[in-house]
């Protein structure tokens, strides 16, 4: 067969513009067709589920990519269960963060999905998140009220609680016996049992590879017995004596060889502690079950110790929150299936939070139906949050972190001075928080 | 003949068609293969650009559709950061070790490559291979590998062998380590991309000249000075240029090795690190922010640009 080169161009332009139009179906990147159109047979995507349970209403399920193995199995195993609705989950690898909130730019937004501490303040303000508060009144004293609390703005709650993850300080109880001392409760305790347990071989504390200021910064706050704001938002409430002793005892810590400056992970790896580099580290109860495979029983959990006379112990915590979206095509289906899955489902709760590394199920009543958290550091991890939890404020805005972090590590890492750092630190937050108040 | 008793001619309202289709349809076919990457062009590089210069003069938190306008806020509000102006400092400090640092190696590595004549394709290829390789895989390996501060980190290993007990963190800060890691790990991506630049300037050089130089008695250092250099200018005007921007768009290796989930330390953070983690960090969006701030550093770009063109073309055209 002869074939022009005429031929050849049209035959080419036909397909570069089929192409194109091909394209123009979906504006998302991730997606593996529209939320609403019933999908050919077989016509799925890496990333997306088939559709299953019944129902004439199809909803777009988003998740970040968890770490551990048999989580995307399992919420596609609760969705498929779902009756009411076909509902597409989508696995989102990458950075989830910014992926979801692009997208949420765009009239094609998923359904359901998942936002840490159960929305921003912008994506609140910017009216993203559906008012879930209808659904959550009736149950919202089953949630851990610490959660709850960090979920709740403006007497409104725009997501639920999927599970609960936190930080810790990870010890070795026969390294500490060995050296003749207890575990640490001050941080002045810290101090002396981390200078005790060091050796030529193995370090004494580790916070990560910027000596800890990045994940301990915060802390400094809650630990020195403060708040991050307010009562009414409307300024920081840390700036006093005992902050600024808190950031000169943690600077004296640093530059001391107790510290473990740099190991083979960060902090939130469990591999400095799992190898033998540390006696103890700060990390996340997701590290517990590799953590325990390593060391066995010989592994104790403990709170940021309180620093000063004004201190307390402090952990962190996050939670995912399973938010609808406003702008969504099918609102109240997807308020009918969040309340499904993570408000009746307690079965499908405990399986998320407990069989796939070690996390608290947000409801408190199913703690104890969680067997890594029945006994030993689990359950200990458990009461932490309970006892000591503390959050981010939802109007602690990144550009305000940044800061704080920034003022912090002048603080500690270059030997400034704590009051003239935190009052350039102050003039920045009240710019901010004037810009958030609205 | 007079004109006058010509017939006249109807206008030929086919003319213009044809001139605009030009012989055999040329035009028309250059404009078919063109304008899908003109509107590309427009559709995804301009209209962002002129949009994020309109954001910059709203508040534009979570939208691309504001509808407060703030005038220069978000410039001031960007003018006044501290972390902001030290990042142009840092950006300052790391043009100052980079954009030499890279020229001189680049042209040192081009000109060794010239004169040799045994393994001169393997050896370019050996410089020029790393510049295939990912910003952010090479930030990872310099950061777990080469410079990681535990006492097994490969640096830190070879160092205690020559007897240093203490390791080093080199990243950590509390001391200006990490630029070794920062400046070497861009070296060794740019490098080879510049030396092939330079390569092609020596090429272009005609031989005639060096040997009408050498007739007159010069060599080594005099004909790199009087010949090579001067011969060298439009290349290297088009190099330092693209070094300047380059060293301003730092991004990938700073924040790989560096930042950590959520955190990035006040020191060594370029422009561009700090505009993502207040504009974008976090899954927040402030667009307006991140549209001033944008808009700054593309005002200092060209600056930079148009400064560096009027001083290498003082002496006349390159």
């Amino acid at each position: 067969m002869n074939i022009s080169r005429r031929s050849l161009l049209l035959a080419g332009g036909s397909l570069a513009a089929a192409a194109t139009l091909a394209a123009c179906g979906s504006n998302n990147p991730l997606a593996s067709g529209t939320p609403s159109e019933a999908k050919p047979s077989g016509a799925t995507s890496p990333n997306a589920s088939a559709p299953a349970g019944g129902g004439d209403v199809t909803l777009q399920q988003w998740y970040h990519e968890y770490g551990e193995a048999g989580v995307k199995e399992a919420v596609e195993k609760y969705a498929a269960a779902y009756t009411a609705a076909k509902v597409e989950v989508k696995w989102t690898p990458g950075d989830y963060g910014s992926i979801l909130a692009a997208q949420l730019l765009t009239t094609d937004v998923p359904d359901v999905f998942e936002v840490e501490q159960g929305g921003s303040l912008d994506m609140i303000r910017s009216g993203q998140l559906a008012d879930l508060t209808d659904i959550m009144a009736p149950v919202k004293d089953q949630f851990n009220p610490a959660v709850m609390k960090r979920f709740t703005f403006e007497d409104k709650v725009h997501g639920i609680p999927q599970t609960i993850d936190m930080q810790l300080l990870y010890y070795r109880p026969s390294l500490l016996q060995k050296a003749g001392v207890e575990p640490p409760k001050t941080f002045a305790d810290l101090v002396k049992v981390a200078d005790a347990v060091k050796s030529a071989d193995i370090g004494g504390f580790f916070a990560g590879n910027d000596g800890g200021l990045g994940v301990l910064g915060t802390i400094l706050i809650w630990a020195s017995g403060n708040e991050q704001l307010t009562e009414d938002r409307s300024a920081v409430a840390f700036l006093n004596d005992n902050f600024y002793n808190a950031l000169t005892a943690y600077r004296d810590f640093y530059k001391s060889a107790g510290l473990l400056q740099a190991a083979s992970a960060e902090w939130y790896d469990g591999a400095a502690f799992v190898n033998g580099e540390t006696a103890m580290q700060w990390g996340g109860l997701w590290s517990l079950p590799d953590i325990q495979k390593a060391w066995g029983d010989d592994v104790g959990v403990l709170p940021f110790p309180a620093i000063g006379a004004g201190g307390r112990p402090a952990v962190p915590f996050g939670a995912f929150g399973a938010c609808v979206a406003a702008k969504g095509k099918n609102v109240d289906a997807s308020k009918e299936f969040v309340k499904w899955l993570w408000i009746d489902q307690d079965e499908d709760q405990v399986d998320f939070s407990n069989s796939y590394g070690t996390h608290i199920p947000a409801k408190t009543a199913l703690v104890a139906k969680a067997d890594k958290l029945a006994a030993g550091p689990g359950k200990d991890a458990a009461d932490f949050v309970s006892n000591h939890g503390f959050a981010n404020d939802i109007m602690w805005s990144g550009a305000m972190g940044d800061a704080y972090n920034a003022a912090v590590s002048n603080v500690i890492k270059d030997g400034k001075d704590p009051k003239a750092e935190f009052a350039a630190f102050e003039a920045t937050a009240k710019t901010e928080l004037a810009k958030l108040a609205g | 003949m007079s004109d006058a008793a010509a017939p006249a001619q109807p206008p030929d309202r086919r003319g213009l068609w044809r001139r605009i289709r030009g012989t055999q349809g040329r035009n028309l076919w250059f404009a078919a293969f063109v304008a899908p990457f003109f509107l590309g062009l427009v559709v995804f590089v301009y209209v962002p650009i002129l949009w994020s210069a309109v954001l910059s003069f709203f508040e534009a938190r979570n939208t691309v559709t504001p509808t407060k306008f703030v005038g220069f806020g978000n410039y001031a509000y960007l003018l006044q950061d501290r972390l902001f102006l030290n990042s142009l400092v840092v950006f300052i400090a790391f043009a100052v070790f980079i954009v030499p640092l890279t020229y001189v190696c680049s042209l040192g590595l081009a000109l060794l490559l010239d004169k040799i004549t045994i393994g001169r394709a393997f050896f370019r290829s050996v410089f020029f291979i790393p510049t295939a390789v990912s910003y952010v895989i090479a930030a990872i390996i310099w950061r777990f590998g080469f410079f990681n501060g535990a006492r097994f980190g490969l640096l830190n290993s070879f160092l205690r062998s020559l007897g240093l007990e203490q390791p080093i963190n080199w990243l950590g800060g509390g001391n200006n380590l990490y630029w070794v890691a920062l400046v070497s790990a861009r070296l060794w991506l740019q490098v080879g991309f510049y030396m092939i630049l330079f390569i092609a300037g020596l090429n272009k050089i005609p031989v005639e000249t060096y040997e009408a130089a050498a007739l007159d008695g010069a060599s080594g250092w005099r004909l790199l000075r009087w010949i090579t250099l001067p011969q060298l200018k439009a290349t290297s005007v088009a190099v330092i240029m693209l070094l300047l921007i380059n060293a301003f768009q730092a991004f990938d290796e700073f924040y790989n090795m560096l930042g950590s989930i959520g955190q990035y330390p006040p020191y060594g953070r370029p422009p561009l690190v700090h505009l993502y983690l207040i504009a974008l960090g976090g899954g927040q969006q402030d667009l307006g922010v991140g549209g001033a701030g944008t808009m700054i550093l593309t005002s200092i770009i060209v600056v930079f640009g148009v400064a560096q063109n009027w001083i290498l073309n003082r002496g006349g055209k390159a």
